[in-house]
């Protein structure tokens, strides 16, 4: 199967060909996949080599032109280094642009941790206005990018991953899905967690919320769904630093007794090389890791 | 007051009446150098050399200031108030609560200004995009101007942009760099040496010399960006 990543210059290259108002701002990474755009479209593909804060910059630029820019490169490089220029030049200045991520929080471990970037999600958090979707497939990520570029002159954040469920699901851009109900809590699968979630919940009376739209956090699904279990108790489980989204699910529980457990990648550095399952397990994100920290939490109620 | 009346107003304002304008804004003296080190440079600009008018912030066609240097901005309102952007009974209200003139500009607040500065090295950065973005529409006429300090070229943001822009012959993009000699380490070779050897069409020119600075700002440069630096009494003499 292709990555997410595939599909990013196929699609965005579409987009190019379909409307004048979009560009295509690079840092030399990804760069090799837009020669046939950039041949095309050589005003709106535009390479600023490695010179990330110039990479936001021009966007802004851009978009205070009038078009839609789409920024991309590593999530490292694209969210924390320049991250001054994402809250000033697109935030503060008003415009929008959507930044689209590659190598998420490990998706290259041999890399190290210079290229691991588990906390991008938690610092556009600090930042007002963003919508953020993760999508968990490539199909997935096919339609997420649709929406970011479409969504008129919002400031958007699309994170790809090599880590990808086997199937694809209907996402709209907004809304979770409930993939399986129980009344024994609710677990929230973020993008490409969802098939460990849902092994780790095999047999477990438990709803499942499947989020690929994070912000704005869909607190309405969150809310029918832990009121209509026995219990509100709620876990998370995000592919992104641990607790990333418990205060969006504390928010929307707000007038409920609850309880949120928010799990995913831990904030330590692991200092490890080696494969994205061994990463994984680290966290604590395999089925069996996940399957004894929900149970855990959630108790009897769980075992139905 | 309406903008229509205050652009009434203004047609009576010249250089000579900047200071008067400046003296009803207080309460960021610590900036007071450089809001006056801008000063000449923005009023010829504004003057003589930008296409744009009150009527026009939102034409496309129209010529773009970007004030990077967005640290004491009473010479930037007040040479906007001259030519009738924003009210001058703006002017006192400086700082204040209710005034949409800060001590760092807000393009969202005040008519006229085009991107919100005050942290440095942004403003080059976005005057790059927004020359690509108008070359990408079409539009072969409107230029693109950026104001930064010497010191302000200090941040890497700023070489980034330098560095690009040569090469890729953005010929509608300009840059005046006010040099009060503000930076604790001077750039080796001077100022317009860095922009120079990145591709760049450069002068280096009297800052407070009317007649210099529009002929430095006037001269073409095909095929290249083009740097004026401005040069001031130093910041602390």
């Amino acid at each position: 199967m292709d990555t997410m990543r595939d599909r990013f210059a196929p699609v965005v290259s579409r987009l190019l060909d379909e409307d004048p108002r979009v560009a295509v701002v690079l840092a030399e990474i990804g760069r090799d996949r837009f020669v046939e755009a950039e041949r095309r479209h050589p005003d709106r593909v535009i390479n600023v080599g490695i010179r990330e804060q110039l990479l936001i910059g021009t966007g802004a630029g851009l978009a205070l032109t009038g078009m839609r820019p789409v920024m991309h490169t590593f999530a490292s490089f694209l969210v924390e280094r320049p991250f001054e220029q994402v809250k000033l030049d697109l935030g503060h200045q008003d415009v929008g642009g959507v930044l689209v991520s590659a190598a998420a929080s490990f998706d290259w471990p041999s890399g190290g941790f210079t290229h691991m970037a588990p906390g991008d999600v938690a610092l556009l958090d600090t930042l007002d206005g963003w919508t953020v979707h993760v999508p968990g497939h490539p199909d997935e990520a096919e339609t997420l990018l649709r929406h970011a570029v479409g969504a008129g002159d919002d400031r958007v954040y699309v994170r790809l991953s090599v880590q990808s469920n086997k199937d694809a699901l209907a996402v709209d851009g907004e809304r979770f899905l409930t993939v399986r109900e129980g009344r024994g809590g609710v677990v929230v699968a973020v993008g490409p967690m969802l098939d460990a979630v849902l092994a780790a919940t095999e047999g477990l009376d438990v709803t499942v919320l499947y989020a690929t739209t994070v912000r704005p956090f869909d607190a309405g699904a969150l809310r029918r769904a832990a009121g209509a279990a026995d219990a509100s108790d709620v876990v998370i489980v995000e592919p992104y630093l641990a607790g990333t989204s418990t205060a969006a699910a504390n928010d929307a529980l707000a007038d409920l007794p609850h309880r949120v457990l928010g799990l995913g990648v831990g904030r330590r550095e692991l200092r490890r090389y080696g494969q994205i399952e061994e990463h994984v397990a680290a966290h604590g994100l395999d089925p069996a890791s996940l399957r004894d920290r929900i149970s855990g939490f959630l108790g009897g109620r769980a075992r139905g | 007051m309406t903008t229509t009346a205050a652009r009434t107003a203004a047609a009576s304002y010249s250089y000579e009446d900047l200071p008067a304008l400046m003296a009803r804004m207080t309460g960021d003296e610590k900036h007071g150098p450089a809001a006056t080190s801008t000063l000449d440079v923005l009023w010829v600009l504004y003057d003589r050399v930008l296409r744009v008018t009150p009527d026009g912030v939102r034409d496309p066609e129209r010529d773009r200031f970007l004030l990077s240097k967005g640290h004491g901005p009473m010479a930037y309102y007040a040479v906007l108030a001259a030519k009738g952007f924003v009210p001058v009974e703006w002017l006192p209200g400086f700082g204040s609560y209710d005034s949409p003139l800060g001590h760092h500009p807000d393009r969202v607040l005040v008519p006229g200004v085009e991107i919100a500065s005050g942290s440095l090295g942004h403003g080059l950065p976005i005057a790059v995009g927004t020359a690509l973005g108008l070359r990408a529409q079409g539009f072969a006429e409107p230029a693109v101007w950026t104001l930064i300090g010497d010191a302000e070229l200090d941040e890497g943001s700023n070489h980034e942009a330098i560095a690009f822009a040569g090469p890729a012959a953005l010929d509608r993009l300009h840059t005046v760099v006010v040099d009060n000699s503000s930076a604790s380490h001077a750039r080796p070779g001077g100022i317009a040496a860095r922009f120079e050897a990145a591709g760049w069409s450069a002068a280096t020119v009297d800052g407070r010399d009317h007649e210099a600075l529009y002929a430095a700002f006037a001269a073409p440069h095909p095929g290249k960006p083009r740097v004026v630096v401005a040069r001031v009494e130093p910041k602390n003499g």
